[in-house]
């Protein structure tokens, strides 16, 4: 295992003075509890008037007006942290923020990729560079010497667990990230570098100050395995594409959504899921953003399948004012399961699966446009079916008399001057239980124009007959 | 030259007529119905083609007609669609005539989609027959769908009005209903039998 350290030493103050329009002017971050609040970093521009970590902000607004105060915000530090990460990830599937401060990256697996290490730590450096962050890089066989190796001294880089041990031995106590308590009471020993420490008999070190340090000295030198929690890339898909000019047209607008749509296809491919359901959100000048929410019944990875559902929602959707920015957003992200599909089947060239083409309707149709009927176990005509979205369930037979193939939304009355009946009557008298009381008697009857059709009346009474289906 | 024709094809498409009469193979989309059946000349519906059955009223038996078919294709386990049916298909009827419903799909479309939707369910392929109620119909669109049911190796059956009889149609098969009988309008691969077909209500 080779580990890269990125160490960012003023990553709080880069956090903010990357996005800071004009960086060159004084500014200071502050923290600390309300009534005594200090500084907790400070810019060069700050500095050179006087300003440094650990003065009050009274002291510092005195010294130097018009400083620029950024209160320290540990929410942002954590984004700037994450966003790190997932870009280091690119480069390594082996991330850890675990030490305060720095980013490790496994790299002995990238560097058939990316190698050698001289080049890789260049584009590391001219990308970061490139983000606004300072930094200083190392490279050892633990993760933790990369650590103190980088904060003292950056661009070491050192390959074999001998060099470790020697490039380690000049390094100051107090920087060896060693545990609470022990690098004061070390220097008290007169012992001022970890040469002098790894010169020590181990046994009086550990009686002396505790087995953790001793275990923090075989990790710093790669002599114990080191657990670190790596990182994880989120469990959303969140993108987004600026349009250098206003959109008018949706045709337009379907240049970027493919390479969006086709960007969350890669990334669900690369976590082995699938997408249930998106947001297209069109970002407008001075207007609320558009929605437009793509919503599958099955997971879908299909890159063509995906834009071709997110174009027949976005074609159907009238946009009030141009567009200035697409964002593709996708939170719910199941796993995909593949259709099972057997090796030698028969089928014409271009078919289509029916989830497929189902979605395909749905887009152009609406979302409730296609669905299946299932029986229920009620006697009244009207409640005897539900819909159907999803997987049929089993349904109950609940069949007493003649059941007609058609039947009405809802009754009408039967306009024939003489209706033949050929069955019946079947009394239907329930429901008085749920407020849907029915009480009705059906008959079969056959209309002059030689229908067969399913028509009630009142109880007891020959007339006048609604009708409710057809006997198709 | 001309394009060279194996006579095998030639004999086996129903197409040409011979002249001594041959032992005829069985159809692989028996109608369901003996009587149907032995009048046409494939001896059961037209293989991926469009059906017309042309109808004066509802409730004359056109589901009837068609239940037989259905049945046959979702008991072996292939999916049959609905396009904007004009009521609703009672899943208790339906599954007495041993329709299998989890394999029955609905979709709800107005007049100007329902095309539009019938053709993609037929150019799927996933589908292996489909019910529509085209309104307004021209034999342009009904070639599309005679196309597309090709494409697709679909069976669709298209329920259109009794009055729509004396327009042309490009329809494999156009059966005009009537209570009690059928009458084959236009069959390929053979003369339309001149007597009605009878089709018992019940």
């Amino acid at each position: 295992m080779l580990w890269a350290c990125l160490l960012l030493p003023h990553l709080a103050l880069d956090t903010v003075l990357r996005r800071h329009p004009s960086p060159e002017e004084p500014l200071a971050l502050v923290g600390g509890p309300r009534p005594r609040r200090v500084l907790s970093a400070v810019n060069e521009a700050a500095a050179a008037r006087g300003l440094h970590r650990g003065q009050p902000v009274a002291a510092a607004e005195a010294l130097c007006e018009g400083v620029r105060l950024v209160d320290d915000d540990p929410a942002r530090l954590a984004r700037a942290r994450d966003f790190l990460a997932a870009w280091t990830y690119r480069y390594s599937s082996q991330v850890s923020t675990a030490l305060p401060g720095a980013v490790l990256l496994e790299v002995q697996g990238s560097l058939g990729l990316f190698g050698p290490w001289p080049r890789f730590e260049a584009a590391l450096r001219e990308e970061l560079q490139a983000l606004g962050f300072r930094h200083r890089i190392a490279l050892a066989p633990s993760a933790v010497g990369a650590a103190v190796l980088a904060a003292h001294q950056d661009g070491l880089a050192v390959t074999s667990h001998e060099a470790l041990r020697r490039a380690l031995a000049s390094v100051p106590v107090a920087r060896a990230r060693l545990p609470g308590g022990v690098a004061p009471a070390l220097s008290r020993m007169a012992v001022r570098t970890l040469g002098q420490v790894f010169a020590l008999p181990r046994a009086a070190l550990g009686k002396r100050h505790g087995v953790e340090l001793l275990d923090h000295l075989d990790r710093l030198l790669g002599q114990a395995p080191e657990v670190l929690p790596l990182y994880q890339p989120p469990d959303v898909f969140d993108a987004k594409i600026e349009l250098n000019y206003d959109v008018e047209s949706s045709q337009a607008l379907l240049f970027p959504l493919r390479r969006l749509t086709a960007d969350l296809a890669a990334y669900l491919a690369g976590r082995d899921g699938g997408v249930a359901r998106f947001v297209l959100r069109l970002g407008h000048e001075d207007r609320p953003d558009t929605e437009v929410v793509v919503g599958l019944l099955a997971p879908e990875r299909q890159p063509g399948t995906l834009f071709e559902l997110a174009r027949g929602r976005l074609e159907r959707v009238a946009v009030s004012a141009p567009v200035r920015t697409l964002r593709l957003v996708a939170r719910e992200l199941p796993p995909f399961v593949p259709a099972a599909r057997e090796l030698f089947e028969a089928r014409p060239q271009q078919a289509v699966e029916w989830p497929a083409l189902r979605e395909r309707l749905r887009a152009r149709l609406g979302n409730e446009s296609v669905y299946g009927l299932d029986p229920v176990a009620d006697h009244r005509p009207e409640r005897s079916f539900k819909r159907r979205d999803g997987v049929a369930e089993p349904a109950p037979p609940a069949v007493c008399g003649p059941r007609p193939t058609w039947l009405l939304h809802r009754p009408v009355p039967l306009r024939d001057p003489a209706p033949r009946l050929l069955a019946g009557p079947e009394r239907i008298e329930t429901g008085w239980w749920d407020g849907g009381d029915v009480q009705r008697d059906y008959y079969v009857v056959e209309t002059s124009r030689g229908q067969r059709a399913w028509a009630f009346c009142a109880p007891g009474e020959r007339g006048p007959f609604m009708l409710h289906g057809w006997f198709a | 030259m001309g394009a060279l024709v194996s006579l095998d094809t030639l004999l086996a498409d129903r197409r040409l007529w011979r002249g001594q009469p041959t032992a005829r193979p069985a159809s692989v989309e028996p109608t369901g119905h003996a009587a149907l059946d032995a009048a046409l000349p494939a001896g059961g519906w037209p293989e991926s083609a469009l059906v017309e059955v042309l109808l004066p009223a509802d409730g004359l038996g056109e589901l009837r007609l068609v239940l037989p078919t259905l049945a046959r294709h979702t008991g072996a386990g292939r999916d049959i669609a609905l396009v904007a049916p004009p009521y609703v298909p009672n899943p208790l009827a339906w599954r007495a005539a041993g329709v299998d419903t989890a394999r029955l799909h609905l979709v709800s479309a107005d007049a100007r989609d329902a095309l539009w939707a019938t053709e993609q369910c037929l150019r799927a392929g996933c589908l292996s027959a489909v019910l529509c109620w085209p309104q307004k119909a021209d034999d342009r669109a009904l070639r599309r769908l005679q196309v597309a049911a090709e494409s697709g190796q679909a069976l669709v059956f298209a329920f259109r009005d009794a009055r729509a009889a004396a327009q042309p149609s490009p329809a494999a098969l156009r059966l005009q209903l009537a209570p009690g009988q059928l009458q084959v309008l236009k069959c390929r691969g053979g003369l339309a039998p001149a007597q009605p077909v009878p089709f018992p209500l019940h």
